[in-house]
């Protein structure tokens, strides 16, 4: 199988406002088992309702770093390459509690949020929500598109 | 114990290197759920222009964790871990991360300030490379909550 190198979209294509890309990323309790692993974050709270109890919370929680690690997935996927991403911030603002059964589904929106044209650069704002509450503040990627 | 003003600028010693491996990279992508080829294949990494596997955005925090864990144990800090809660995060990158890269990684207290009983501690972790240039600067805001 040959997979087509991806195509970069072009700053002049775009428009502030536009959405360039949206998901949704169903997490489970193996999702954030898997996470702690690979990222070696092992604090309980992540995967022990009992710890997340002891300490005040509704029960185990996703990693914020998680919630920032995918929710920046859909914009890598529209610009083709992850390291067109130059710099990438956050705000944690609310938790993603994750049922045991339910688990917990994120949505991702990537809006054009400012263009430098000058630069080559743009600036993705994203709106993610769990429940329809956003859950990450102030997030925003620069990528290239040069 | 509330934190330490005047470790403020504070500079601590460099972490001992980090070697990124490719598996590594690989379990830390499909752990974010990324899908683009350049995360997972070298053929692919190689006809984007890059030396080998990319590593995702978000991967330079597997190596500021160990920058954060000597602010931490820092014994004048005043930082106490149960009360800690990850306010802001960050990465400005000068180039992407991939496999083989050996990183270095030194943390500068950027900021401590106080705002209604918490504390708010940026820590500013600077990742170069083997040859000393500069790769990610990771920046971490951490609340730490006063006294009841």
């Amino acid at each position: 199988m040959t997979t087509s190198a991806p195509v970069t979209p072009s700053l002049e294509s775009l428009t502030v406002g536009d959405i360039v890309a949206e998901s949704s990323f169903p997490l489970t309790r193996d999702s954030l088992v898997r996470y702690a692993g690979a990222s070696g974050d092992f604090n309980p709270i992540h995967y022990r309702d009992d710890v997340a109890h002891a300490v005040g919370l509704p029960g185990v929680l996703a990693h914020g770093m998680l919630t920032m690690g995918l929710a920046i997935q859909p914009v890598v996927d529209w610009v083709g390459d992850s390291a067109r991403v130059l710099d990438y911030q956050v705000r944690f603002t609310r938790p993603v509690p994750v049922d045991p059964d339910l688990g917990a589904v994120v949505t991702v929106i990537a809006k054009v949020g400012a263009l430098d044209a000058d630069a080559g650069v743009a600036r993705i704002d994203l709106t993610v929500t769990f429940n329809s509450v956003t859950v990450l503040g102030k997030a925003q990627a620069r990528v290239s598109l040069v | 114990m509330s934190v330490n003003p005047a470790i403020q600028g504070r500079v601590f010693p460099a972490v001992p290197p980090y070697l990124v491996g490719r598996e590594k990279v690989r379990e830390f992508s499909r752990a974010v759920f990324a899908t683009n080829p350049i995360n997972f294949d070298p053929d692919a990494a190689r006809a984007a222009g890059h030396s080998d596997i990319v590593a995702p955005p978000t991967f330079a925090v597997v190596v500021q964790e160990a920058t954060l864990a000597q602010l931490l144990a820092e014994p004048d800090a005043g930082i106490d871990f149960t009360r800690v809660v990850h306010g802001d995060q960050r990465f400005s990158y000068s180039r992407p991360i991939v496999a083989g890269d050996e990183l270095t990684a030194t943390l500068r207290v950027a900021s401590v300030k106080s705002l209604g009983g918490h504390s708010m501690v940026t820590a500013e972790s600077t990742i170069v490379d083997a040859t000393g240039a500069h790769v990610v600067t990771a920046t971490s805001t951490l609340v730490v909550r006063g006294d009841e």
